[in-house]
């Protein structure tokens, strides 16, 4: 039953993968992109717990903290030095 | 493939296989909510989707495939850390999103900040009630 789970779990996170990936290529603005890397980056996330859920380890549990911590800490930044460079503004 | 449901341990595969399989399509939800909401800060509503419930549950999953008591609290922890940081940098990414203007106002049902932006919305304030600045 993992072996089907861990399928199906793949095939889910890989199209929400592409959904994030187009959202970063096709955002209008910068603070589109930083959201959908935060989600690309939660979805590494799940993925990295999938696999110690069908493996039963625990080896990437501190990856999966650093990797919330990353997203924090980019988001954040990025968020503090955006500056509004468009001509015409609201549309978004 | 043939799961055994006559002890617990089929039964507590089956609660984390279930887990797992929601755990992801939060994920989806929040990629398909990027892809079709209009403006920045709906799509910030479905990103949060996978960042706290998804990754409760595939959390949840993996403590209970350990089978074991002491993974339980390095696993709140984690989830506890997650739950710490996503405010914080969803306060700053919406925060910069309304002063740059990346809204519909007219999708807004309630806009406090009033399109000055929140230093002149502070002053506003504070002229309304001069007694606030004692």
């Amino acid at each position: 039953m993992m072996q089907l789970v861990l399928a199906v779990t793949a095939v889910i996170f890989s199209l929400a993968a592409a959904g994030a990936i187009v959202r970063i290529a096709r955002g209008p603005s910068l603070l589109d992109r930083v959201l959908a890397a935060d989600v690309l980056l939660a979805i590494l996330g799940g993925s990295l717990c999938i696999d110690m859920a069908v493996n039963r380890h625990l080896n990437n549990l501190m990856l999966v903290v650093a990797i919330s911590i990353i997203g924090f800490i980019g988001s954040v930044t990025v968020a503090r030095f955006v500056a509004d460079r468009r001509v015409k503004p609201n549309e978004s | 493939m043939n799961p055994d449901f006559s002890g617990p341990d089929g039964w507590i595969d089956a609660v984390s296989a279930v887990f797992m399989v929601v755990g992801a399509l939060m994920s989806l939800g929040a990629a398909i909510g990027l892809l079709r909401f209009p403006d920045l800060l709906s799509r910030m509503h479905a990103a949060t989707k996978p960042q706290v419930l998804g990754l409760f549950l595939l959390l949840a999953a993996i403590g209970l495939q350990m089978r074991t008591w002491w993974v339980w609290p390095v696993l709140v922890v984690a989830w506890i850390f997650q739950l710490l940081t996503v405010p914080v940098s969803a306060h700053m990414v919406g925060r910069a999103g309304y002063r740059t203007k990346h809204l519909h106002r007219e999708l807004l049902t309630a806009d406090e900040p009033g399109g000055r932006g929140a230093k002149a919305a502070a002053e506003a304030a504070l002229k309304d009630n001069p007694d606030d600045g004692r």
